[in-house]
Order: structure tokens, then C-alpha cells, then sequence
């Protein structure tokens, strides 16, 4: 039999199998979703940062015509807590943990006390959204304004408004991780200490689809619908039937269908979706919600918002004997799902970063305000590490007159594989960050930059380059090791394939895309495998009524995890296939392989059954094994034995405006290392649009709240600077592959990484720039023109 | 009160009584039943209701149903003749210019009346052009070389 040897798809660079319905407009998004019966929800929402609620009047909005309904928190008894997924308790043995997190309630209508502006106390439905909208208006709360907090570094302090009765002075929990004494003991040893505050500014993610939701349930079956802009559908769903509402999961079925990116707020589950839920059970009628971007800014969890001590010991060979860090991570009002893990687990274990450190020492406290709720934003608790080391590294190098390239270069972990255990608990898998420093080195060819550099000081321009060398932790997680920190779920991923009859195949797989292209990645790994075309796969995801129970996407672990288990499940498939092959080919199991698309005796293509006939005889089983089942559909599970770590490192050359402090980019460089890549133009895509993200936040994002009133200042896209196309260059990028030998595939994970360096390689460059002048630091992001103008002005008037 | 709209949308005639303060994109989405065309703000910043009213690239969320009455729209639904891509749809499955595919449409439209405006744009132009239109997954390097391709693959054909 004439068999064709199809082209290998991993590492190709195919064009998505998505895109046809994105650009013509026929993807569908939550909000694109209509049902018959349909009504609308608005929130009433505290315009207040702190507020006691003396009483709702929900007469005036009953009375307005087409709404059906007004609830407030008293009527949703029998409602819980929204939970927090993450428990930071010394009698669970969560390691680190100094004082215990307060699990303070969340409720998804508060009744009592709204603590941060935007808190929903009250929804509206409508016939028509207009309607919904205009009735909010109606709806008449008396409040009584509290005293409110929401700086980051005061909440502590003692006279500090009180948010939780069971989080006395504000505090959610301390926690620490490292060896104190033996940090103590490096920086007395040290040639050299520096020290600077260091502030990580609060963020807010800005997808670009709102969130949304439609529940729907329908009273013949008992069951409800929800469609939901979420990362992961089933943890939606179990949060919200087993903690909130007490309704059983498998009455309940959760869609998240296209979603237009989520960057970590769309992991959460939230108080709108729980509410509409719960009203489609009331009503018995369907309830959408679609934030407006206002609320997106006052409810979409926030992210990052620590203030930092970091110190960093060095020997007068520019070794690094010591860091010391202590943080106070601002959580928000409210604990959201993950909230405790971000500053915690995933922050200070990557305190290690590439580096040989003698000693490491980290404490947190997290800390309550009267803020939107903070949890995991791209990147997560690790960008805020590499921002700490990266930015102290720098200081380093500046205090012992050391450039910043040799100092990385002396403290790099010389290459291995297997693992390197760090001082901060977690054990890396593999990597050679000298090798993707020096690839960086030489595209940037930096002996020659610095030398223009010199020239263009002369004539005083201030041209600046800066790195940062990163370490991130992803492919999230072996269940085990985050049970025994903390995570109240399991972390694996799961994949079913179904082979059809006639040999087509459907992945359904745990994780969902809102971007990351899985419809194309995935499929390639199934056509690889089975030596199939692709054209014979579908990928689904997002709808629990379809897919086995799996975790969703974030923490870069698609590709890595998800497609493990999908692999997994496509060996089983062919374990099952050449037992049935070799019933038709009568021979042995043991002597059949699958090469090229079909079962054959080994070594023998001329005995061979393909695939398609396989699948067939699985579902028409009249000449076939006995003891084996019919039908070709394997379900697997993979949970993985370790985290994985990419690196790489970033450069950026900027050119300051020395009248303005306008700074301009003018290269962006990256070489990343995630392991083996399925498909290198997707890849790159994750590596372009975190490094917009990085330099989003060193250059312009920030969501700020006016200390006295507690207003989110930064509410709207006019507010909160999003990085726009005409403020980055086109990235140089590329890679150096070092797998993991963590899965079987090598791959460790790319969609966080241009998040973490981005941002430290853009600042170091701004103060290398300003170097001549006299600043080596800036406190705060981001590096606005007025900012950088202070520093200046600042650094001029102390010469 | 209502008032009565018409106007073509994607060669089709359409008309209806809609209130004065729709907006035209709530009008496309919840009333035509078009729904390639998104919603990310509530300021007019984000471009991602990019529509073309009588060839010309506006924001749907800026003007009222009302105020369109009478005009010619292209949507994204209406870009792509006879099953056969534009040359600027080709150009972002080309090159990769889109992840979630939310800003996409915004971003083809306003690309379509930046090509007639500037044929063979430059870097900075093209970057320039896209000042009104947010995208938060690409870092908008690959939506750039989109544009590039579109512009070269429209002067080949013209
Ligand atoms: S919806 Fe954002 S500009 Fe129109
Ligand atoms: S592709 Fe997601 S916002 Fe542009």
C-alpha cells in the first residue's frame, strides 16, 4: 500500500484555523449571544469608597417601566460568599505563613457595607438594557460614607480605617519564605549593599471584550445555562454551584464560547455572573450583563500594587551574596479567587531569579483597602519579582561601578538540566541563561551600542540601554505541591479525544483560548501524531456540557499541560488502534507500529490497515478482538510533575527628551527560551503583545485612586493610558530552545514572558539614560514624561 | 418616542422605529442582529466599533442610529465579496494580526480608509492611523506588517 509521509506540523508556522471567523465578523462573544425572553441586568453600584447601606428604596425602579425585578443583597438569602480559592493558614501547614490569612466574606450583593467604589449592592432587570440602565437611577440607597483607604503602604497603619471586622488593622495575612539568618549574615560580609523602594504600580488588565453573561434556565430540564467570559469554564462552575449557590454542578452547564482576551481577569469568578444566575432561577427567565468599561476599570480584579523594600548584598567581585526583600502587596477589598497565592507563591519562589545568590530573605504582608480587588494579571506575582531583582541587579551593578551585562554575567546558574534547586522552594527544570543573554548581546551588538552611546552623551543626548534577565514560572502546576501550598484545586489538565467512524477527530480539550490560537496549536499536535491532515480535526474547549472537567488557561499552561493530556489521550488511541489492526492484519498487538498514518506490521508498510479503517472497525466491530470495547474516544488527565521555567533575556534602547522627560523607544529586543514551540508565529505574537503590556506598565499604565475620596481616578479608557501603536517599535526577537524535561514534548510555556521582562528592561534603560545626570532610580511607575522631567529636575538641584 | 431609521447596511436595505439616544452600534449589534461589530468602551477610544459610514472609518459608538439615517455602512460582515477575502482581511490571517479577534474588525475597517488614504504607508504612518484603535493581545507589531501585506497585495491588484 502506497502510503504519503505527511509533513511534520510542530515548530511550523501554519496560519490560524480561527481567524476566518474572527475576520469576518463571525466569531461570537458572550455579548453576540440573543435569547428568546431575554432580559437585562444593571447594576447599583457604591459611588462611595466606603459606605454603611442604612436602606435600599427599591420602590421608584419597581415602578419604572419594563423592569421585572430589583433584588439587593437581603433577598439573596441563602447565597454564600464568593470563595477564595487559595488558604494561607498555619494549621493547614501552608508553609511561610506568619500570620493567618482572614478569609473575610465577599458577598455577591453586599448588604451591609460596600468597601470599594463600584461595589454592586443592588441589579435591576429590565426588558430592555435602556430600561435596566435608566431604573438603577431609581433605586435609592441611603448611605452612610465611611472613612476610606486605599494607599497601598497605609492601610496598616494604626488610625487606618477598619474595612473587615475580621481583619483587625487591615491586615489579610504575612507570610515569608527564605532564610533570614543567613541574609543577615551576607550583608555583613558584603563589600557592597544598596537599597532603594521599590513600587510595582496597581494595573488593570483591559482585555478588550468586557465581561459578560447570560443565564439561562430552563424549567423543563432543570437546568441552567451559563454563557460566561471566562478562562476556565469548569472552575466557574464549580465555584459557583458548590460554594455560592448550593446548586448541583451537573444541572449546571457553563459556555464560555469566542473570548476576547483575558490576561488573568477572566480566571475569576465574579459577582455579576453569580447574581445573573441566580436571578434566572428566580425569574425563570434569561439575564444578560455586559460591563460597560467602567465597570470593567471598578470590577475586573487588578492587578500587581506591592510597595517593596529590597536590598541587595554584593562582593567586591560583583557576586551576589544576598537579597532582602519585604513587600506589602495591596489585595483590595475583598479576597478575589486566587488572590493570596499572586504575592505569595508565585513572588517570592521566583526571587532567585537566574542568579547564584548566596542568601534570600522575603517577607509580605498583604494587605486589605477600599479597592477593587487585586489577584492574577498576566504574569502574575512573577513580574513583580522580576521587577524587584532586575531593578536591584541594576542598582548592584551602578554602586560597585560594574557594567550591568558583566554582573548578570558572573551570577548567572551555569547551565544544567534536571533541576537546580533555588533558595526560595521551587527546584527549576532546565536552562542556559548565558547562552540567551550572550544570542541578546550580539543581536544587539553591545560593545558598539555603548560606544554610540558614549558618543551621543557628548553631545548630550541621553541614549539608555537596559536588560533584564528573567526567570518565570509556569506550565501551572503539579496539583500536589499547590494543595500543599494552599490551592483548593487540583491543577491539572485534561483532553478527550473522540475518533469518529469515519476517522475524523474531536479534541476536547480543559483549556480555553481567548487568543492563544489552541484551535491551530492543538490540532497540529493531532495531526502530527496520527499522521492525519489537519483539515480532520476540530478542537473544542469552553463548554462543560462537552469537555471533561479541566482547569482553563492561564499561567501558560495550554500547550504544556493541555497538550500533554491531549497526547496522552492520542497514544491511548493508537494503543487501543493496533489491537484492533491487529486482529484485521492477524497478528500480534506487540508487532503492529503506527507509521505514517496507518497501522502496519512492524517494518512491513505493505501490511498495514490506515487509520480510517481502524476507526471504522472500532465502530462496526464485526471483525474485531474479543475483550475489547468497541469505539476509538480516550479521556486522559495530566497533571504535571513540576512546574516549568522559561527565560530569556530582554533589552531596550531608549532616547529621554532631556527638556521634556518624553521617553522614546527605539529598539526592543527579545530572546526567549520556552522550550520546544509548536507554532513560532504564535509564539512570537504572545511575545509581542506581553512585551506591550511590560512596557504598558514602565511607561504608562496605572490605575490610580484619589486618596481622599477613594475614586478611581483612572476609570475609563480616557483615563488609564493603554499603549497604543504609535509609542512601540517592530521587536527583534528570537530564541534559544532549551526543553523541559518535565513533559515529553519539551515545552514550557510562553504567554507571560514579554509581561515579566518587559517591564524592568524598559525601566533600567530609562535610568541608564539618565545616568549622567546623577538618577539611578525612580520609585514609581510609570514613566511618564512628567515623571521622568521630576527626576531630573531633582537630580539637577542636588548637583 | 420613536423615530424611523433607514439606511443599507452591507447592501441590504434596513428600516425601523428606534429611540432618539441608540446608539448606531447598539443599533447594528441588538437591531440589524450584526454582531461583528464590537463594543470595548464607553469613552470612543478603543475603536473596536470601527464601521464605514459612506466610505468613511467611524467609531459606531460615536453617532446615534438616528443621525445615520440615510447612509451607506460597511460592516465587517460586508467586507468580503462574493466568499472572497479583502485584501486587508487576507493580510491579518496572513501575517497574524489578531489573537482574540475583538479589536479585529475595528482595526480592518480603520485600516480599509488608512489604504486609500495612504497607499504605500510608511511605518510611522501606519502607526500613526492606528492611534484610535486599542488592541491589547498583539503589541501591534503584527497588525502593522498586516497592513504592510494589504497595501502591497491592493497595489498588485490595482
Ligand atoms: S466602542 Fe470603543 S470606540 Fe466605540
Ligand atoms: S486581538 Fe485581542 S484585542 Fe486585538
Amino acid at each position: 500500500m502506497a502510503t504519503v509521509v505527511q509533513e511534520r506540523l510542530f515548530g511550523k508556522a501554519i496560519k490560524r484555523r480561527e481567524d476566518p471567523r474572527f475576520i469576518t465578523g463571525r466569531g461570537q462573544y458572550v455579548d453576540d449571544v440573543k435569547l428568546p425572553g431575554m432580559t437585562y441586568a444593571a447594576f447599583v453600584r457604591s459611588p462611595h469608597a466606603h459606605a454603611r447601606i442604612r436602606r435600599i428604596d427599591t420602590s421608584g425602579a419597581l415602578k419604572h417601566p419594563g423592569v421585572v425585578a430589583v433584588f439587593t443583597g437581603k433577598d439573596m438569602a441563602g447565597v454564600n460568599s464568593l470563595p477564595c480559592g487559595w488558604d494561607l493558614r498555619k494549621e493547614k501547614n501552608i508553609p511561610g505563613v506568619v500570620q493567618d490569612l482572614a478569609m473575610v466574606p465577599h458577598m455577591p450583593l453586599t448588604a451591609d457595607v460596600a468597601r470599594h467604589v463600584g461595589d454592586p449592592v443592588a441589579v435591576v432587570i429590565a426588558e430592555s438594557q435602556a430600561a435596566a440602565v435608566d431604573a438603577v437611577d431609581r433605586v435609592k440607597v441611603d448611605w452612610e460614607p465611611l472613612p476610606s483607604v486605599t494607599v497601598t503602604d497605609r492601610a496598616a497603619r494604626s488610625g487606618a480605617p477598619q474595612i473587615h471586622t475580621g481583619a483587625p488593622g487591615n491586615v489579610a495575612f504575612k507570610w515569608e519564605i527564605g532564610d533570614r539568618s543567613a541574609t543577615d549574615a551576607a550583608f555583613k560580609g558584603a563589600a557592597t549593599t544598596v537599597k532603594k523602594r521599590i513600587l510595582n504600580q496597581r494595573l488593570v488588565a483591559n482585555a478588550m471584550e468586557p465581561r459578560a453573561c447570560i443565564a439561562r434556565f430552563d424549567t423543563a430540564t432543570g437546568e441552567l445555562t451559563l454563557w460566561v467570559t471566562s478562562q476556565n469554564p469548569h472552575v466557574h462552575r464549580l465555584l459557583m454551584c458548590a460554594f455560592v449557590l448550593g446548586i448541583p454542578e451537573h444541572k449546571v452547564r457553563v459556555i464560555a464560547p469566542d473570548v476576547g482576551g483575558g490576561f488573568g481577569s477572566k480566571i475569576f469568578l465574579y459577582n455579576e455572573e453569580v447574581v445573573c444566575s441566580w436571578v434566572a432561577r428566580q425569574l425563570k427567565r434569561p439575564v444578560r450583563w455586559t460591563a460597560t468599561r467602567r465597570e470593567a476599570y471598578l470590577t475586573d480584579a487588578h492587578g500587581r500594587d506591592h510597595v517593596t523594600d529590597a536590598e541587595l548584598a554584593l562582593g567586591r567581585d560583583g557576586k551576589i551574596l544576598g537579597l532582602r526583600v519585604k513587600t506589602t502587596a495591596n489585595l483590595g477589598a475583598y479576597l478575589s479567587t486566587f488572590a493570596p497565592a499572586i504575592p505569595t507563591f508565585l513572588y517570592g519562589t521566583l526571587l532567585n531569579g537566574v542568579y547564584t545568590i548566596g542568601a534570600i530573605h522575603c517577607e509580605v504582608t498583604g494587605v486589605f483597602t477600599n479597592t477593587t480587588a487585586v489577584d492574577a494579571y498576566r504574569g502574575a506575582g512573577r513580574p513583580e519579582a522580576c521587577y524587584v531583582l532586575e531593578r536591584i541587579v541594576e542598582a548592584g551593578a551602578r554602586a560597585l561601578g560594574m557594567d550591568v551585562a558583566e554582573l548578570r554575567k558572573k551570577n548567572f546558574i551555569p547551565k544544567f538540566s534536571g533541576a537546580f534547586q533555588t533558595l526560595v522552594a521551587v527546584s527549576y527544570d532546565s536552562g542556559d541563561y548565558a547562552a540567551a543573554f550572550d544570542r541578546l548581546l550580539q543581536m544587539l551588538n553591545y560593545r558598539k551600542f555603548r560606544a554610540e552611546q558614549e558618543a551621543a552623551r557628548k553631545q548630550g543626548r541621553l541614549l539608555g540601554i537596559g536588560f533584564s534577565t528573567y526567570i518565570e514560572a509556569c506550565s501551572i502546576a503539579p496539583s500536589k505541591l499547590v494543595g500543599a501550598l494552599g490551592a483548593g484545586a487540583g491543577l491539572y489538565e485534561s483532553a478527550k479525544v473522540r475518533v469518529h467512524p469515519t476517522g475524523g477527530v474531536t479534541v476536547y480539550t480543559g483549556s480555553h483560548s481567548h487568543g492563544q490560537g489552541h484551535e491551530t496549536t492543538f490540532a497540529q499536535l493531532v495531526a502530527d501524531e496520527l499522521q492525519i491532515p489537519i483539515e480532520q480535526v476540530e478542537i473544542v474547549h469552553g463548554d462543560t456540557g462537552a469537555i471533561p472537567f479541566g482547569m482553563g488557561t492561564y499561567g501558560s499552561r495550554s500547550a504544556s499541560v493541555g497538550g500533554t493530556a491531549i497526547l496522552m489521550s492520542l497514544n491511548k488511541i493508537k494503543e487501543k488502534g493496533k489491537r484492533i489492526a491487529a486482529h484485521l492484519l492477524e497478528a500480534s498487538a506487540n508487532d503492529i507500529e503506527y507509521v505514517n498514518g496507518q497501522f502496519q506490521v512492524k517494518g512491513v508498510p505493505s501490511k498495514a490497515v490506515p487509520f480510517g479503517a481502524v476507526s471504522l472497525t472500532a465502530y462496526v466491530p464485526h471483525k474485531y478482538p474479543d475483550n475489547l470495547e468497541p469505539g476509538l474516544e480516550e479521556t486522559s488527565f495530566y497533571d504535571p510533575s513540576n512546574f516549568c521555567f522559561p527565560f530569556g533575556a530582554h533589552a531596550c534602547v531608549v532616547e529621554v527628551d532631556r527638556d521634556t522627560g518624553a521617553v522614546q523607544i527605539q529598539r526592543y529586543l527579545a530572546v526567549d527560551d520556552v522550550g520546544k514551540v509548536i507554532n513560532p508565529m504564535i509564539v512570537d505574537g504572545m511575545v509581542h503583545g506581553g512585551i506591550a503590556q511590560g512596557v504598558g506598565q514602565a511607561l504608562c499604565e496605572g490605575a490610580v485612586y484619589d486618596e481622599g475620596s477613594g475614586q478611581l481616578v483612572t476609570g475609563s479608557m480616557m483615563d488609564y493610558a493603554l499603549p497604543k501603536a504609535d509609542m512601540l517599535p517592530l521587536y527583534e526577537t528570537d530564541r534559544t530552545v532549551t526543553p523541559t524535561p518535565v513533559n515529553p514534548m519539551g515545552i514550557k510555556g510562553a504567554g507571560e514572558t514579554g509581561t515579566i521582562a518587559a517591564t524592568p528592561t524598559v525601566v533600567n534603560a530609562v535610568i541608564d539614560a539618565l545616568a549622567p545626570l546623577g538618577v539611578d532610580h525612580i520609585e514609581a511607575m510609570p514613566l511618564t514624561s512628567e515623571r521622568v522631567w521630576k527626576a531630573i529636575q531633582a537630580a539637577k538641584a542636588k548637583r | 418616542m420613536k423615530l424611523p431609521v433607514k439606511m443599507t447596511i452591507n447592501g441590504q436595505k434596513v428600516s425601523h422605529e428606534v429611540e432618539p439616544r441608540l446608539l448606531l452600534v447598539h443599533y447594528i449589534r441588538e437591531v440589524v442582529g450584526l454582531t461583528g461589530t464590537h463594543v470595548g468602551c464607553d469613552t470612543s477610544q478603543c475603536g473596536a466599533c470601527t464601521i464605514l459610514i459612506d466610505g468613511q472609518a467611524v467609531k459606531a459608538c460615536t453617532l446615534f442610529a438616528v443621525q445615520a439615517d440615510g447612509a451607506t455602512i460597511t460592516t465587517i460582515e460586508g467586507l468580503a465579496k462574493n466568499g472572497e477575502l479583502h485584501p486587508i482581511q487576507q493580510g491579518f490571517w496572513e501575517k497574524h494580526g489578531l489573537q482574540c479577534g475583538f479589536c479585529t474588525p475595528g482595526m480592518i475597517l480603520a485600516a480599509y480608509q488608512m489604504l486609500e488614504r495612504y497607499p504605500k504607508p510608511t511605518e510611522d504612518q501606519i502607526r500613526h492611523q492606528l492611534e484610535g484603535n486599542l488592541c491589547r493581545c498583539t503589541g501591534y507589531h503584527n497588525i502593522v506588517k498586516a497592513i504592510q501585506w494589504a497595501a502591497e497585495h491592493m497595489a498588485g491588484k490595482k
